[in-house]
C-alpha cells in the first residue's frame, strides 16, 4: 500500500474515532447540537420582531436569517469540543501511543480535524433540515445549500485547528474548556446573530472586522438572498486565513508536545 | 463541652446543613477558578445580547429605552441557573466518587442532605448576580432602587434553589456527570422561554404561548420591574408564588430520587 493510502487510512480511522467519541458522550454532543438548537429556537421566538426594524435586510423570516448563526455557533463549539477530546487523549496517554506508532505526526492532528469537519457537516445538515422543516427556504436553491454546507464544514476544520493547537500546547482539557467563553465572545462580536448595521457600538465596529462575520455572510447569503461571488470569496479568504493561523499554531504546538512528551 | 448527641434534632440538622454548606464554600475558596465560568457565562451573555439585540428597543411595545435595563435581570437569573446546574454537577461528581454514599449511611435525614446542596447554590448565586449587576450599572443600566434590588436578589437566590433541585434530581437519577448538559439545557430553557428577550406582545406566537404558561415568566417580570419602572406588590407576588411552586415540585422530586438512591 502506498504511503499516501496508508496516511489516508490513519486519518480516516482517527476521524471516525473522533466522531464516534462525540456521539457517545453527551457532554461533547450537547454543545454542538442541543445548545445551538435551543438558542436558535429561543432567539427566533424572542427577537423575531427584529425583522421589522428599519435597515434589517430583506428576509423571509428571522429563522432564515439565524440559520447561519446557529451553524456558526455549532461549528465553533465542535472545534472546541474536538480540542477538549484531543486534550483528554493527551492526559490519558493515548496520544503518546500514537506518537510511538509508525505514522506521520500530522496524520494524528489531521485525523482529529477530519472528525471535527464531519461534525461541522452534521451541524450544517442538522440546521438546514430544521430550517426547511420550520418553513425557511434556501433562496440559492440546491447549489446555495451545498455552498453553505461546504463553508460550514471547512470552517469547522479551520477552527478545529486552533482548538487542536491549544490542546497540544497545554495538554489540559480544562484549559481548552476555558476557551468556551471566548468562543461565545467571538461569536457575539460578529454578525452571527444580527445584522452588523443594527448592532450597538463597540460590538458593531468589532463585528465589521471580525473574520467570522465574513464567513457568516458567506454562509447566510445563499440562504437569504442567493449566491454572491463577493461574499463567497470573502468567506473563502477568511477561512483560508484561519486555516493558515491554525496550521502555524498546531505545528508549533506539536513540536512543543514532542519535545516535552 | 456540649456533645452533639445531647442536641435536639433540629439543631443537629442545622449543624449538618451548616457543615455541608461550609464544605461547598471551601471548594469555592480552594479552587476559586472553578467559579469563573459561572460568573463569565452570564456576563458574556449580558454583554453579547446587549450589543447584538440592543436595537430591539426601537420596536413599539418596549417598556424601556435601554436594553441593558431590560436584559440585566435575565442575565442575573441565568447566572443563578448556571449555579444551580453546577450544584447538580457537583452532586453527580460526589456520587461518582462515593462521597454521597457515605452521607447516605449517616444518620442525617435525606432532606437535610438536599437542603445543604440547595442552600449552598442559593448563596453562591449571589456572586454571578452581583458581578453582572455591577457590569450592567457601569454600562448604564437603570438603578433598580433599594426595594427593586431586594426583589431581584430574592428572585435569583430562590431561582438558584429551584435549579439546584432540578440539577440534584437529575444527578441522583443518572448518577453521572454526563447528565450535565441536561441540567444546563433545562435551566436555560426554563429561563429563556419567557419574556427574556422581548415583552410578551413582541414574542413570536409559539414562544408567547410557552411564555404565558411558563411560571418563570412571572419571576422574570418580578425581577425586572425595578429596572424598567416602579416596584409593586402586584408584580412581585406572582413571581414568589411561581418560585414556591417550582421549589415544592422540584424539591419533592429531588427528595424522592434521593430516597430511591438510598434504597
Amino acid at each position: 500500500m502506498s504511503r499516501l493510502a496508508t496516511n489516508a487510512r490513519v486519518v480516516w480511522a482517527l476521524g471516525m474515532r473522533s466522531v464516534r467519541q462525540t456521539f457517545r458522550r453527551p457532554q461533547l454532543m450537547a454543545p454542538i447540537v442541543i445548545f445551538p438548537t435551543l438558542l436558535l429556537a429561543i432567539q427566533t421566538g424572542g427577537a423575531g420582531s427584529a425583522v421589522e426594524l428599519p435597515g434589517f435586510p430583506p428576509v423571509q423570516s428571522f429563522l432564515q436569517f439565524m440559520l447561519a448563526g446557529a451553524m456558526m455557533q455549532s461549528l465553533m463549539l465542535a472545534g472546541n469540543s474536538g480540542g477538549i477530546a484531543l486534550a483528554v487523549d493527551i492526559e490519558m496517554g493515548f496520544t503518546d501511543r500514537l506518537f510511538a506508532a509508525p505514522i506521520p505526526r500530522f496524520a494524528i492532528v489531521l485525523g482529529r480535524l477530519a472528525g471535527t469537519a464531519a461534525l461541522g457537516l452534521f451541524a450544517a445538515l442538522w440546521f438546514l433540515a430544521i430550517g426547511l422543516i420550520f418553513g425557511a427556504e434556501v433562496e440559492g436553491g440546491v447549489a446555495g445549500a451545498l455552498i453553505a454546507i461546504v463553508l460550514v464544514t471547512a470552517t469547522a476544520m479551520a477552527v478545529g485547528g486552533i482548538g487542536a493547537a491549544v490542546a497540544l500546547r497545554s495538554g489540559s482539557a480544562s484549559v481548552v474548556q476555558g476557551l468556551f467563553p471566548l468562543v461565545l465572545v467571538v461569536l457575539f462580536l460578529s454578525s452571527a446573530f444580527f445584522p452588523v448595521d443594527l448592532m450597538i457600538e463597540p460590538a458593531k465596529t468589532i463585528a465589521e472586522y471580525n473574520p467570522l462575520s465574513f464567513i457568516v455572510e458567506g454562509i447566510r447569503d445563499p440562504i437569504i438572498s442567493g449566491i454572491s461571488a463577493t461574499h463567497l470569496l470573502e468567506a473563502t479568504l477568511a477561512i483560508a486565513g484561519i486555516v493558515v493561523f491554525g496550521l502555524l499554531l498546531s505545528a508549533s504546538a506539536l513540536r512543543h508536545r514532542l519535545r516535552v512528551g | 463541652m456540649e456533645s452533639t448527641a445531647a442536641l435536639p434534632q433540629w439543631r443537629t440538622n442545622l449543624a449538618t446543613i451548616g457543615a455541608l454548606m461550609a464544605r461547598a464554600r471551601n471548594e469555592l475558596l480552594r479552587v476559586p477558578g472553578a467559579a469563573i465560568p459561572g460568573v463569565l457565562a452570564p456576563t458574556i451573555f449580558f454583554l453579547g445580547l446587549n450589543g447584538v439585540f440592543g436595537a430591539l428597543t426601537q420596536l413599539n411595545g418596549f417598556e424601556t429605552g435601554t436594553y441593558e435595563s431590560f436584559i440585566v435581570p435575565v442575565s442575573m437569573l441565568q447566572g443563578a441557573g448556571f449555579t444551580g446546574a453546577a450544584a447538580g454537577v457537583n452532586l453527580a461528581r460526589d456520587i461518582e466518587q462515593g462521597w454521597t454514599d457515605r452521607l447516605l449511611v449517616s444518620p442525617a435525614p435525606r432532606w437535610v442532605l438536599l437542603a445543604s446542596n440547595v442552600l449552598a447554590a442559593s448563596t453562591r448565586a449571589l456572586i454571578p448576580g452581583t458581578f453582572v449587576l455591577l457590569v450592567a450599572l457601569l454600562l448604564g443600566a437603570s438603578w433598580p432602587g433599594l426595594v427593586g434590588l431586594v426583589v431581584v436578589f430574592f428572585m435569583i437566590t430562590a431561582m438558584a434553589a429551584v435549579t439546584a433541585c432540578w440539577g440534584s434530581a437529575l444527578a441522583l437519577r443518572f448518577k453521572s456527570q454526563s447528565a450535565a448538559p441536561l441540567m444546563q439545557a433545562g435551566t436555560m430553557a426554563l429561563i429563556l422561554t419567557t419574556t427574556a428577550y422581548a415583552p410578551l406582545a413582541l414574542l413570536q406566537p409559539w414562544l408567547r404561548s410557552v411564555a404565558e404558561v411558563n411560571p418563570v415568566t412571572d419571576v422574570v417580570d418580578a425581577a425586572r420591574q425595578g429596572f424598567v419602572g416602579g416596584v409593586s406588590w402586584a408584580e412581585t407576588w406572582p413571581g414568589i408564588v411561581s418560585l414556591l411552586g417550582l421549589l415544592v415540585v422540584l424539591g419533592a422530586w429531588a427528595l424522592r430520587e434521593m430516597r430511591r438512591t438510598a434504597e
